[in-house]
């Protein structure tokens, strides 16, 4: 009795330091955004803000937060559409090639998202600058399509080959084209593939900075973690109006997180592979 | 499958190839080619003539870049070894079945979405010195006593340590706890029954069978955090003195902001190639298995 009871609390107090250790920090210092400047700054620690809507307008007036809100939506969207739609054509080709092949063209692509950014950031560069696609939306969404694909067609081409052949098959020999199957019989039934395939890219363009950082000077085309980053102001560092910023470009992910937790969990652990 | 057959998937394959093609493996290419050769963005009447090594010899007499590569290797060990170890811990906490558990998994799962950029921002924040929450729960209200965490070169490479780990044991807990829910059930109760502690049922059962999923998060996690450049950037600019200029954030540096391409693009070729040989081995691992699972 005395043990399970010992151990009843061990795991309960294991579980609310996990819970505590992921979300403590990060509600700490969103919580900034709630508050005036000298409450942020205050020793000893003040916890309950004033409930200031202050940073949020700042943020919004004087940083122009919603027009890098805006490029985010633009950039991540357009880019988790091309992702998957040229990774669904990919990862259909591959279910459906003989396996020897299809492995090598796999391995190929697994290794593509295994490399530096760094070592491929010059010359992207230098290719967008020659086309003049420098501070264009193209030249960011490009090559986050060419990230996101390894995970998107890793994920859909074992989702595909999930799926019995007999189902195509009937369709075919019904006089169904290859393209007639893919589109009436397959996609229908692989929308969950589809899905976390671009629940994950999304979030992945969503979030990076490093090839934003270099390919989009001019602010008018920045995403959001290239405002939060470079967020400056005049005298001393404007907490409250990174923390409010941080929490609009944080809440749709944290919304996503929830409400789609375990398909997220099965498309990390089934790909194993990030962009 | 005809040969019909075969034509149309080639050329359903083909435009994901070419992204590919021309986003990440012709760059690549092109890092190799522009490392062997002298190029200045700043200098464009010098052309580009070829060096053959030189980049790389200089890049071995390089100071700052030979302790550049000392703090990636710190980092990488360090942030991967705790990430797995919390990774561990949080599966084996969220593998139980208790009336909390989708709540748990959700909790732990944000760290993971929050993007890179913000929690930089929020680890700056919480390692302040004049108002860190770190120093207040350390030192209390005694200011005097406060570190400048991000201003020692002994504190902030830890600094940047702490905030991967935060952002990223959920990653490696997630992979753990995949491998961890196909082990069956009936594994645990017939040791119990046989008597087995708590102890002997993980090292015995839990570790064998979870050592496949441990191997792929430590590949995986090792290979990201080569990476490292967000925190970098954001927490301390690769400072003070150097002391958390990581090698990306280097190579960055020669090359977009003192634009010398060529001896930027040996920097980022030496990344590439200890990168490359932890992917072969991932790939040859984590691939073939999946591909087998898959059928």
């Amino acid at each position: 009795m005395m043990k399970g009871f010992l151990q009843e609390s061990l795991f309960l107090s294991g579980v609310l330091l996990a819970a505590g250790f992921s979300l403590a920090p990060f509600l700490w210092f969103i919580l900034c955004a709630l508050k005036t400047p000298a409450e942020v700054t205050a020793i000893p620690l003040q916890l309950l803000p004033s409930f200031s809507l202050e940073s949020f307008r700042l943020a919004i007036e004087r940083y122009g937060i919603l027009h890098y809100l805006g490029n985010s939506i633009i950039v991540a969207g357009i880019t988790t559409f091309v992702s998957i739609s040229l990774g669904t054509f990919a990862g259909y080709a591959l279910a459906r090639l003989p396996r020897r092949p299809a492995k090598i063209i796999l391995m190929a692509v697994l290794a593509c998202a295994m490399f530096p950014h760094i070592a491929i950031a010059g010359p992207i560069w230098d290719f967008l600058r020659f086309m003049g696609w420098l501070n264009a939306y193209q030249g960011l969404i490009l090559p986050y399509v060419a990230l996101t694909l390894p995970l998107t067609i890793w994920i859909l081409t074992l989702f595909f080959r999930e799926m019995p052949e007999e189902l195509e098959a009937a369709a075919l020999v019904d006089g169904c084209t290859r393209i007639g199957s893919l589109q009436h019989v397959i996609l229908p039934l692989s929308a969950p593939g589809l899905f976390t395939a671009a629940i994950l890219s999304f979030i992945y363009a969503w979030n990076e900075f490093f090839l934003a950082l270099l390919i989009m000077t001019d602010p008018a085309k920045q995403t959001m973690p290239v405002g939060i980053a470079l967020f400056q102001g005049e005298y001393t560092i404007p907490w409250g109006e990174i923390a409010a910023a941080s929490f609009i470009t944080t809440a749709p992910l944290v919304l996503l997180v929830l409400l789609f937790q375990r398909r997220i969990v099965t498309g990390l652990s089934a790909g194993a592979i990030k962009g | 499958m005809t040969r019909k057959d075969n034509i149309f998937f080639l050329i359903l394959l083909a435009p994901a190839l070419f992204i590919l093609l021309l986003f990440i493996a012709v760059p690549i290419g092109q890092s190799l080619f522009l490392s062997f050769h002298r190029l200045i963005l700043s200098l464009p009447q010098l052309g580009s003539p070829f060096l053959g090594l030189e980049n790389y010899k200089d890049l071995l007499h390089d100071p700052v870049a030979r302790h550049s590569l000392w703090i990636t290797l710190i980092f990488v060990c360090a942030a991967t070894f705790f990430e797995l170890l919390i990774g561990v811990l949080l599966a084996l906490l969220m593998h139980h079945h208790f009336p909390g558990r989708g709540m748990l998994r959700a909790c732990v799962l944000i760290p993971w979405a929050v993007p890179t950029v913000v929690s930089a921002q929020m680890w700056r924040f919480l390692l302040n010195d004049a108002y860190g929450m770190v120093n207040y729960v350390i030192f209390g209200a005694h200011t005097t006593e406060y570190i400048p965490w991000l201003a020692l070169p002994s504190t902030a490479l830890l600094s940047l340590i702490v905030a991967d780990v935060w952002k990223t044991s959920s990653f490696a807990a997630l992979l753990i706890l995949a491998g961890l829910q196909v082990i069956p059930e009936e594994l645990y109760l017939a040791s119990r029954v046989d008597g087995a502690g708590v102890w002997q049922r993980f090292w015995r059962i839990t570790w064998p069978l979870i050592r496949p999923a441990l191997m792929v998060a430590l590949l995986f996690r090792t290979i990201d955090a080569f990476r490292v450049f967000d925190l970098a950037f954001v927490m301390t600019q690769g400072g003070p003195a150097d002391a958390t200029n990581v090698l990306q954030f280097y190579g960055y540096k020669k090359m977009f902001v003192e634009g010398w391409m060529g001896y930027g693009s040996a920097i980022s070729v030496c990344i590439f190639v200890m990168v490359l040989i932890l992917a072969v081995f991932y790939v040859r691992m984590v691939g073939h298995r999946l591909l087998e699972a898959s059928g």
